[in-house]
């Protein structure tokens, strides 16, 4: 791509995406504060799945999205392939009070790795990280994480009380899974908006400049071509989660 | 592991490819299910048949009846004109019959009070003015022209008795705001009624308070398996409605260990009405004025839903493989469409209690140009197009062999309108479902975009909250049996919305939708009814003014909508139906009236002559006769 003309139209390329989780972690509410920097308390699940588009400009490109949104519960598993075949990018969701949720988005980590087409970016999401204790959140992984541990345990602390931390997956862990995986990873909040626009810019960042051809339908096509890139894509990779991570 | 998701998940997929094989390759199936469907309709009633449909029946000419009619406005009213054409009449034993069942319903129903039926009073002692009369109308032949002219004379001013006319202007006062008698508690608990119940504190303290919200709740339904176990309840939580479930169940299986069908029973001011299909039992509890019918077809309707999300094969695999499967899991998430649904009901649904779709008025020409557009835009994998403005059918296009069913297209619609998920999403979808009443026993996958009137060839990103704005929401729907078909359905819904903008349909379609329904007064001038619905058997479609100024409110509409549903039951009861029904109430006059080719029901103030309001729904026939290629699709763009 032509990244040296700066010339007004910035070269523009689409990427497909694809959302995928557990039910009610939060997967539309991620997308529409992306697309409409929008929130709803209560969002009635999603049925199937929904397409949108937005673009995520870079200082050398403009990145086009086209997000499928897919419905987390079980009967549409199925359907999933449908969506994440071609796809250059997922963003495999979980929540953060929820540890099963995290357990599901493994599972569908290891679907994309196995089935996706290779050189997928995967960023890993944590969301609702408004429900953490705010220095646990915030502080960064490392000191905390203990902390984060022995409520886990008791478990029954009640997320309605006020203050209380309803974080149930400890940042160290899932961070560590996707440092293992090569994964991006994010915690974030959809309701606040905390690292929303971060995951959509460290994914746009980490989708390798080749796979790019331009508006239109560059999934299936490349795949051969970008076989053997896909080493080197995966060591390129990992650099953008550590500069993009809050956490 | 995701395996197991899969392994789960491959049943059904396989089935779906073999269902989409069957769905073309073995179109018969279907056809003769609409055939079958269309002869029960044109096969409803049997009496008349002429092109032209028959006036009211004149009323005996008995002074005792008349008197007990409460409407004294007569001093300030002009003379009525005379019915034109002559009467054949329906009245006949079943009627009298009808009556006085009414005055025992009434008496029975006391749960919400609501306007005594004068007939009802009045049937005690004038029971041989109603033989007579029956007997003398039994002959159409007879010369009835006479009579009505009599009976009119019979109602001109200066008749009544002064005791009744101060009863009357008591009731004119309130009139001019309600057509039902004040009932506080009723609005009350209808105001409440779609409230959330509180959650049962751990220790169990606020719990006879909870019982007591959940008890005081107008409705509820229960679905649960067959072995007991719950898949869903509208109010409450699973520990709320526990004894409930096992006392209904107890209930059911009791009967079936009979080899007898429980069908529904009464307890207090509560009605029960049970469904059991299959694997599941459907229970409908209700405190409003409803029939068995009418309740049995809204559990027919949950049915279709969860039929509609799960397929009956595959429902019925899960239970044959573990009768007590916990439907609730497949089901996960569909509860609010389940509710929505239920929420429907309760509020009042035309469209239910008809079984038949609103259409966009549009003019002949326009929806000519709509339709060819819709044929010439038509992508190759396409079943079903529909476009819909606010929850009414603006256009269809389908093949030629199959029809769409009304009950599927309320579970669309319902999807789309009344539960929020679709339409706050943004974007566009592609949502699998089954369409029960085309095929049970596969998927289809519809394509959804709403679009913005404004800017109708831009993506609409942000789309008004649930339930404000839905009056100016259109949406594009196109129905595909291919799984992989998104981008052909969308690259036509691009082609199709650039088209109709090109044709000007957009904006004819934008300024229906802004006028809405006309108003009753807008239908027939100087008509003195409030509202109507019309019933086009042969089109399955139903038009209605607006329902605002008079039944804006919620509880004043399912007030309406219980009036509409008694006269509803009456035409409908087997064996006992009739063609015409009329009934008089303290502060409002109503009247119900089925053809082969229609039904009319209709409601005006207390205050209107029974020939003003005959007259009046004469003129909406007639309106609906001019108006006919407007208010419905006939045929549609078919293929």
């Amino acid at each position: 791509m032509a990244d040296s003309a700066p010339a007004q139209p910035k070269p523009s390329s689409s990427v497909k995406l694809v959302l995928l989780g557990e039910a009610a972690v939060g997967k539309s509410s991620l997308v529409m504060r992306f697309v409409n920097n929008d929130f709803q308390e209560n969002k009635e699940p999603t049925i199937g799945a929904a397409f949108l588009t937005q673009k995520c400009n870079l200082p050398t490109r403009t990145i086009k999205f086209e997000i499928w949104d897919t419905a987390g519960q079980e009967r549409f598993a199925s359907l999933a392939p449908m969506y994440y075949r071609n796809a250059q990018a997922a963003l495999v969701v979980y929540d953060i009070t929820k540890p099963s949720s995290l357990t599901k988005a493994q599972h569908w980590v290891a679907e994309l790795q196995r089935q996706a087409s290779p050189g997928i970016v995967i960023a890993l999401v944590g969301n609702k990280s408004d429900l953490a204790a705010v220095n646990g959140g915030a502080s960064g992984g490392d000191s905390s994480d203990d902390v984060d541990a022995a409520p886990a345990a008791e478990g029954e602390t009640n997320e309605e009380e006020d203050g209380a931390d309803a974080r149930r997956v400890p940042t160290k862990t899932a961070k560590a899974y996707a440092d293992e995986e090569n994964l991006l990873f994010f915690e974030t909040s959809a309701k606040t908006g905390t690292n929303v626009a971060e995951v959509f810019t460290a994914i746009a960042n980490a989708i390798p400049e080749t796979s790019l051809k331009g508006p239109r339908g560059v999934g299936g096509q490349t795949n051969l071509g970008r076989q053997e890139e896909r080493v080197n894509l995966v060591g390129g990779r990992t650099e953008g989660p550590k500069e993009g991570c809050a956490c | 592991m995701a395996g197991t998701g899969d392994a789960d998940a491959s049943g059904p997929r396989a089935e779906r490819d073999e269902v989409e094989q069957l769905d073309f390759a073995n179109p018969t199936i279907n056809v003769t299910q609409s055939g079958s469907r269309s002869a029960s309709v044109s096969g409803v009633s049997t009496i008349s048949t002429e092109e032209t449909p028959p006036p009211l029946p004149p009323r005996p000419k008995r002074s005792d009846l008349l008197d007990s009619r409460p409407s004294t406005s007569h001093s300030t009213a002009p003379a009525r004109p005379r019915l034109v054409s002559k009467a054949t009449t329906q009245l006949s034993y079943t009627d009298t019959q009808q009556y006085h069942q009414d005055s025992k319903d009434d008496s029975l129903s006391s749960g919400t009070s609501r306007p005594k039926r004068f007939f009802g009073f009045a049937s005690r002692n004038v029971s041989d003015t109603d033989d007579t009369a029956s007997v003398r109308s039994v002959a159409p032949t007879l010369g009835a022209g006479g009579d009505m002219e009599s009976i009119m004379g019979d109602l001109m001013p200066g008749q009544e008795k002064p005791p009744l006319n101060i009863l009357g202007h008591v009731v004119q006062d309130q009139e001019a705001e309600s057509l039902f008698l004040p009932d506080p508690d009723f609005d009350e608990a209808f105001i409440r009624e779609f409230d959330d119940i509180d959650d049962i504190d751990a220790d169990g303290s606020n719990q006879e308070s909870v019982m007591l919200e959940w008890r005081s709740k107008l409705k509820h339904f229960l679905i649960l398996s067959s072995a007991g176990k719950p898949i869903y309840s509208r109010h409450g939580d699973d520990q709320l409605i526990t004894n409930s479930i096992g006392l209904v169940q107890t209930l059911i299986s009791f009967y079936q260990g009979a080899s007898d069908t429980l069908k529904g029973f009464t307890a207090g001011d509560s009605r029960f009405v049970v469904m059991s299909k299959g694997p599941l039992n459907l229970v409908a509890i209700s405190r409003l004025s409803e029939s068995d019918a009418q309740l049995k077809s809204q559990l027919d309707a949950l049915y279709m839903q969860i039929l509609s999300t799960l397929t009956l094969p595959s429902m019925e695999r899960m239970f044959a493989a573990r009768a007590s499967y916990d439907l609730r899991r497949p089901l996960e998430g569909t509860e609010t469409l389940l509710s929505a649904l239920a929420d429907g009901f309760t509020r009042g649904s035309p469209s239910t209690l008809l079984s038949a779709l609103e259409c966009l008025k549009l003019r002949k020409t326009h929806r000519q140009v709509v339709n060819n557009t819709l044929l010439k835009t038509r992508s190759e994998s396409l079943l079903y197009g529909l476009i819909v403005a606010s929850g009414k059918l603006v256009s269809v296009v389908r093949p030629k062999k199959h029809s769409l069913h009304p009950g599927d297209l309320h579970l669309i619609f319902n999807m789309l309108f009344e539960a929020g998920s679709v339409k706050a999403g943004g974007g566009e979808n592609w949502i699998p479902l089954c369409l029960p009443g085309f095929n049970n026993t596969g998927f289809l996958y519809m394509y959804v975009s709403f679009l913005d009137l404004k800017h109708p060839t831009e993506q609409m990103q942000e789309r008004p909250s649930s339930k404000d704005g839905s009056g100016d929401e259109v949406a594009i729907l196109l129905i595909s049996a291919n799984k992989e078909g998104f981008f052909e359905l969308r690259d036509m819904r691009d082609e199709l919305v650039s088209q109709l903008q090109k044709n000007g349909s957009i904006d004819v379609i934008g300024h229906a939708v802004r006028l809405g329904r006309p108003s009753c007064t807008d239908v027939v001038p100087g008509s003195p009814l409030r509202h109507f619905l019309y019933k086009s058997r042969g089109n399955v479609q139903f038009c209605m003014p607006k329902f605002r100024p008079y039944f804006g409110g919620g509880a004043e509409r399912r007030r309406l909508m219980d009036l509409y549903g008694r006269l509803h039951a009456r035409l409908h009861n087997k064996p006992t139906s009739v063609n015409i029904c009329h009934e008089t109430a303290t502060t409002n006059i109503s009247l119900a009236w089925a053809t082969p080719l229609f039904e009319l029901y209709c409601v005006a103030p207390g205050t209107t002559s029974r020939a003003a309001l005959a007259q009046a729904a004469n003129k909406v026939v007639q309106w609906v006769r001019r108006e006919e290629e407007r208010v419905f699709i006939i045929g549609g763009a078919v293929f």
